[in-house]
């Protein structure tokens, strides 16, 4: 092997990981290269710094930077109902099933600002399960939890967020669930009663609790395989007897040799149900 | 050796991606990765247009995919396109760049990283400013790099844009692209 064929910026990549791990105990050895190269030099050119080494040189000093990084890190991007049609079959084919439960646990794992922690509570709102179903809503970012508890939006996004969540299938009007002020929107605080919000982190962290359904969606696309099987692990674990596991319409479990493992409720917007007791 | 090229187009480029994937020959076995800015409806039917009417396997790049001779993986509607240091397609919902998800410059991008000198980047037909950034990153980490010559693209500006910018290595007629991949990938 030559080694002068390794980059420069891949030594310092992975020196400045090691070294975010030791210092502060988050684990980003596993993400997809391409997620963080793109990331991270978005901060350099952010915070005026040369080479991820000097960046490294500033996060192992000061602490009050490191939030910054976390947050250039954090997959941020969401909206309520994303992906409408998912919604749509959950309802269709997941519903009914937990219908049959006297008691419901959800994981949203990832869950972010927490506008689809919204989205599945309003459903289970409309199918009449929310009392009896708890939710806990995760994510490393204890800044972001801090929006999802809150549960304000900005108001410019809800016509866009009204045409998702009729197009999900919504009984009635999204804006029957938020009140308005000042261009931003609240959303009705009974709608998150049984949700808890805590902080969990999916690369450090172990069962969060046993649950009969699992959502994750669009965050294992920045792992790598290896970080992949291994939260895929967790959510097996996590999950009773035929629990279900939702996950990003682009996400699958085909590469992963988890497939055995599940049978597909919709293959194609990627609702699975697991099939074994263990994995 | 080039190990992957990667293509960007916009405005136009249905016809522009079909008419270079159509000219090659079936010698031509290089995996490939488009992003091409199209309307979210669109994308099926024309990928199984190319699949009938090409020698390639053509289609939507999947979640940690391997890349893989004789096959075209094109971004999903409304994903970032990545290529990955260990040759597999990766997907992402961040943030648009230049208005656009998917966006040219970050599979540009992250190929250049990926594949160093090892990358060919084509920019087609377009108008807007996407790709231009990522064309240059490609050749500045040793790639090569085409654009198609601004008088037969159906819009110009992206090409024009990208010529300004990186001086590129090629500047063709969209005729003779097709040409010029096989002879740098010989």
């Amino acid at each position: 092997m030559n080694l002068n064929n390794i980059d420069t910026q891949d030594i310092e990549l992975d020196l400045l990981l090691r070294a975010v791990y030791m210092k502060y105990g988050y684990d980003f050895r596993n993400y997809s290269k391409a997620h963080l190269k793109r990331r991270i030099n978005q901060r350099l050119m952010l915070s005026d710094l040369n080479s991820i080494s000097e960046l490294q040189h500033k996060l192992l000093w000061d602490k009050s930077f490191f939030r910054f990084f976390l947050q250039d890190l954090s997959i941020n991007v969401t909206e309520m109902f994303r992906d409408p049609e998912f919604y749509a079959s959950f309802r269709k084919k997941v519903i009914p099933d937990l219908k049959t439960y006297p008691h419901i646990k959800v994981w949203h794992a990832g869950c972010s600002t927490g506008e689809e922690v919204y989205s599945l509570a309003i459903i289970f709102k409309e199918e009449n399960l929310l009392n009896r179903t708890q939710i806990y809503a995760t994510d490393f970012n204890k800044g972001v939890l801090e929006t999802a508890k809150q549960g304000i939006y900005n108001k410019k996004e809800m016509d866009l967020y009204e045409q998702n969540y009729a197009d999900a299938g919504g009984t009635g009007k999204l804006k029957d669930y938020y009140t308005s002020k000042y261009g931003s929107v609240l959303f009705d605080k009974s709608l998150t009663k049984n949700v808890v919000f805590a902080d969990h982190n999916l690369v450090t962290d172990g069962v969060f609790a046993e649950v009969n359904l699992v959502f994750c969606r669009n965050v294992l696309i920045y792992f790598d395989k290896t970080l992949q099987s291994k939260v895929l692990d967790l959510f097996s674990n996590s999950l009773a007897k035929r629990g279900f596991l939702c996950l990003g319409t682009k996400e699958s479990l085909k590469f992963t040799g988890y497939d055995e493992n599940y049978s597909a409720v919709d293959k194609k917007l990627k609702i699975y149900k697991k099939t074994q007791l263990t994995k | 050796m080039i190990k992957t090229v990667v293509i960007g187009a916009s405005y136009g480029g249905m016809d522009a991606i079909k008419t270079i994937l159509q000219a090659l020959p079936k010698s031509f076995t290089v995996p490939m990765g488009i992003v091409l800015h199209i309307g979210n409806n669109k994308i099926s039917s024309f990928l199984s247009i190319l699949n009938a009417q090409t020698n390639y396997s053509v289609k939507e790049a999947e979640e940690k995919e391997s890349v893989k001779s004789n096959t075209v993986c094109f971004a999903p509607p409304n994903y970032h396109l990545q290529l990955e240091d260990n040759a597999t397609f990766s997907l992402s919902t961040d943030k648009k760049v230049n208005f656009s998800r998917p966006s040219i410059d970050v599979l540009f991008e992250t190929a250049s990283w990926a594949l160093k000198e090892e990358c060919l980047g084509i920019l087609l037909t377009g108008s807007n400013n996407d790709g231009a950034y990522g064309l240059e990153q490609i050749k500045k980490a040793g790639g090569t790099t085409i654009v198609q010559s601004p008088e037969t693209s159906a819009a110009k500006l992206m090409p024009e844009n990208a010529i300004k910018k990186c001086q590129p290595d090629f500047i063709l007629d969209l005729k003779d692209i097709a040409a010029k991949m096989v002879e740098i990938c010989a």
